[in-house]
Order: C-alpha cells, then structure tokens, then sequence
C-alpha cells in the first residue's frame, strides 16, 4: 500500500503536474486571441459566435498541441541542434559544416508550403504586371524559378550566419549592410515585386526550422572558445529573414 | 480522428521530411557517430509533429474561419459606413479605426501564441540565465507586431508606398542598434523574423487581402502584400526599445541602492 502510494505520488509530482501546467501556460497563450475574438464579434461587429461547440473543440486541440509542441522541442529538436553543432565543432571540418548548414537552409525552404503560396501569387503579379506570358506553363517556371532563388538565399544566408559565429563578427555591420542591400535593389526593381520581396522575408522559416537553427546557432557559439552564445548564438534567423529580400528583388530585375 | 486532422498530419510530416533527411543524413555519412538519446529525441519529433498538427487542426476549425469571416465584415464597405462615417462625404482614412484597432490586436494576440517565438523565447531564458523572461520578450515582440500590422494596414488605406515606411524603419533600427547593450542585438534581430508564421501569416493575410478589395483604389495583387513585412521589421524595434527601457531603468536604480 505504502509502495503504491509512494508510486502514485511521485508519478503525480514528476508527469501529471508539469503536464497540467504547461497545458496551462499554453491556455494562456492562447487566451489573448479568444478575448480578441469575442470582443470584436461581440461588441464591435454585434453578432453571436457562430458554431459555439466547434470553437471549443478546436480551441482544446490547439492547447494539446501547443503543450506536446514545447516537450518535443526540449526533448527532441533543441538537444539535436545543440549536439550536431558540438559534433561538427570537435570534428573540425569548417566545409562539412557549412555544407550542413547550406543544405538545412536550402532544403527547409524549398518546399515549405507558405513559401509555394507565395511564390504562385508572385507569379500572377509579374503576368498581370506583364513582365512574363500570361499562360500556365510560364506562370509556373516563373514561380518554380522564384522559389529555388528563395531557398538559395535562406541556404546562403545560413552559410553566412554560422561564418560570423565562428569568426565572431559583430551581426550589427552585416545587417546593416544587407539593409543597404534592400535599399539599393528596391531602386531598381520593378514596383510590382516590392510587396512580395519584402514579404518574402517573413515566410521562409517555419515552425520546425526555428528551434533547430536557434539551437545549432547557441550550441556553436557555446563550444567555441571565445564566443558568447548570447550575443553570437543568436542571428540565424535574421539573416534567413533578410537575403531573400534582396534576391527575390534581384530575381525581379534579371526577368522584368 | 478526423480527415482535417490527417491533412494537418501529412502536411507537418511533408514539413519535417527534409529536415529529417538532412539530419540523419549527415549524422550518419559525415559526423558517424550515433546520436545521444536517440530514442528521446525520436519520440521528440514525434512529439513536435503531433503537436504542430493538432494545434493546425484546431486552428484551422476554431479560429481562423472566424478570424478570416471578422476581418472580411471589418472591411466591408457597409459596416465602415455604418461605424464611423459622416454621411454625404466620402470614405477617408479616419473611418477605418476599427480596422486598424483589430489589426493592432489579432497581431499582437495571434504572436504572443506562435509557437516559433516560443521556442526563441524559451532559448532566450535559458541562454542569458534568466535575465530575458520567457513572457517579457513574447510581449515586446507582439506590441511590436500589433503596432506594425496596424500601421500597415494604415499603409493599405491611405495607399503610400511600402518601402518608404520600410526603409525609415531600417533608420530606425540603425539608430537603435547604436545605442542598446550589445548583447541583446542579435536576438532582437532574430525576434524579427520568427513572428510570423503559422498562427500570424493566415489572419493577416486575410486582412490584407480584405482591406486591398474593398478600399476603392486598390488592388489585392498589388496592395495586399507588406504586411507581413511590418510584422517583421517593427518587433526588432520593439525589443531593442524594451533592452532600452530596462537598461535605463537599471541605471537609474543603481546609485540609489548604493
């Protein structure tokens, strides 16, 4: 009796409350969204929440998920990007590595899906703009063309993001220089691309790619001499986020 | 278990394909050695997949319809002549506040609840020891985004060009940069790209394209993108301006204690 009670105590201690805590937290992340919600619908727009039932449903699904989102990121992503980055550290190879990181770049966005949205509207911009046929066959060239330009500048970028954490160069003088690169190409491109390239930025990193990279990012920084996992760990992502902006206006100046 | 649900499943395991290959690949043709815990990070993707699919699943039955049906009503030429407007003249950009109100705040909601800004933000605290909270930096990036899509949505109705506000922006962030605390400039620029995604890009897009087809003179092709741009560019700022704040308020508590 003593024994099973002991059992049962401590599978309470070690599962069942952290487990109710982080659906908790995730209740309240979500919180701010219902309270959105219900005010405009109720207050502003004056309407009733339509399908009650099925909101809530979804709502417990989107809690359920959240909580098992953050155990598989501490269980699974954050520990793998952390080791491979110690691996290739001790290894040494300064080509393997950056090989890894150009294809985790490359291979993370060419097929992410809202990047194919993306790409698909841009193509129907640039036929509608005439800058290529108004006919299938060159919308999608167009638009495939479009999104390997996007990948390569993601792949790129993260080539470029872990250079600098191994040199440890100052992130601020790059991305400056990436911001002058904007400036530049959004002279000369055509007008009718300038939404999409700007937008583009903000697509191309996924949910999934975001720990691993953030992880692998402070795990070379933290087993590098010298380096500060704080101040150069950081900065993957936002190198992601700029390149394609340049590209996709680049990409808009060769076919315009 | 329902077919919405499998949809979600397949297009979270399409996701995570290349990523798998990518890195068992490499683990086992150039670092070959065995990954430590496998089984624990194993059943961690499996974990990540699960999740990111229910909570699509049940974003996509409980929140977005809504979402999507309230920016469209928002939009709507007859609710704005209703809301706000003087009647006789036409609509200006003054009649428009509930828009921009609803863009500020299902942009500042909708990211407090992304899950990629979780993930940075949980890195964050881990990194800097606990000096950066988990909470502090998800609100500083979503005041940012709430003040940048409402502002953005401003862009749409007034019809000015985007990259004016973007490259002032960039200004902006360059005076910043020169005078927050240094360890903080990386993270800042890195919170500007992990905003937007799943839970931020449909409902403003959503917006976007509402507000571009409904306010006379615009085009959704050509107007209802940027956006997500000032999603990305406007939490950079709002995250240096609170190391900024914190930073002075350090400061000004010091010789007082002492």
């Amino acid at each position: 009796m003593v024994v099973t009670a002991w059992y049962c105590d401590r599978a309470v201690k070690e599962y069942l409350l952290p487990l109710l805590r982080s659906l908790f937290e995730s209740l309240r992340d979500l919180l701010p969204i219902l309270l959105v919600i219900a005010f405009f619908q109720l207050v502003i727009l004056r309407q009733p929440i339509p399908h009650f039932g099925d909101l809530l449903w979804g709502i417990g699904l989107v809690v359920l998920g959240l909580t098992l989102f953050v155990q598989g990121l501490e269980m699974g992503l954050f520990p793998l990007g952390e080791t491979m980055a110690y691996d290739f550290a001790r290894k040494g190879s300064l080509v393997w590595l950056l090989v890894f990181a150009f294809s985790l770049g490359f291979g993370t966005t060419v097929a992410e899906p809202a990047l194919v949205a993306v790409a698909d509207e841009a193509a129907q911009v640039a036929a509608s703009g005439g800058s290529i046929e108004d006919n299938d066959a060159a919308r999608e060239r167009y638009a495939t063309g479009l999104r390997l330009t996007i990948a390569l500048s993601v792949g790129i970028a993260i080539v470029i993001g872990v250079l600098r954490i191994l040199r440890g160069w100052p992130i601020q003088y790059l991305i400056i220089g990436g911001y002058l690169g904007v400036v530049i190409m959004t002279l000369f491109a055509p007008p009718e691309i300038i939404g999409i390239a700007y937008d583009s930025g903000g697509v191309t990193t996924s949910t999934i790619t975001v720990p691993l990279i953030t992880a692998l990012g402070v795990g070379l920084a933290s087993s590098i001499r010298g380096r500060n996992p704080m101040t150069d760990g950081f900065g993957l992502i936002a190198f992601a986020s700029l390149t394609p902006m340049i590209f996709v206006m680049g990409y808009g100046i060769l076919l315009g | 278990m329902s077919s919405d649900f499998l949809h979600a499943l397949a297009g979270t395991l399409f996701d995570v394909l290349p990523i798998v290959v990518i890195i068992f690949g490499f683990q086992v043709f150039v670092i070959r050695r065995p990954i430590a815990n496998l089984r624990r990070v194993l059943l961690g993707f499996l974990y990540v997949l699960l999740g990111l699919a229910l909570f699509l699943d049940g974003l996509e039955k409980a929140l977005f319809p809504l979402g999507r049906l309230m920016a469209e009503q928002l939009t709507d030429s007859g609710f704005l002549h209703r809301a706000m407007h003087v009647e006789g003249t036409a609509l200006d950009w003054r009649d428009y506040l509930y828009v921009y109100l609803f863009a500020a705040a299902i942009g500042f909601s909708t990211t407090v609840a992304e899950p990629a800004l979780l993930a940075v933000a949980l890195k964050a605290r881990e990194v800097s020891g606990g000096a950066i909270g988990v909470w502090g930096l998800r609100i500083a990036v979503a005041i940012g985004v709430g003040l940048g899509i409402a502002l953005g949505t401003f862009r749409i109705v007034t019809g000015t060009p985007l990259h004016w506000y973007i490259i002032t922006g960039y200004v902006l962030v360059l005076i910043q940069t020169l005078s927050v605390p240094k360890n903080i400039i990386a993270l800042a620029y890195d919170s500007g790209g992990v905003t937007t995604s799943t839970v931020t890009v449909p409902l403003v897009a959503a917006l976007g394209l509402g507000l571009a087809s409904t306010v006379p003179g615009r085009s959704p092709l050509l107007d209802g993108f940027g956006l997500i741009a000032f999603a990305s560019l406007f939490p950079i700022m709002s995250v240096m301006g609170y190391a900024q704040i914190s930073h002075w308020r350090a400061r000004r508590q010091r010789p007082q204690r002492g």
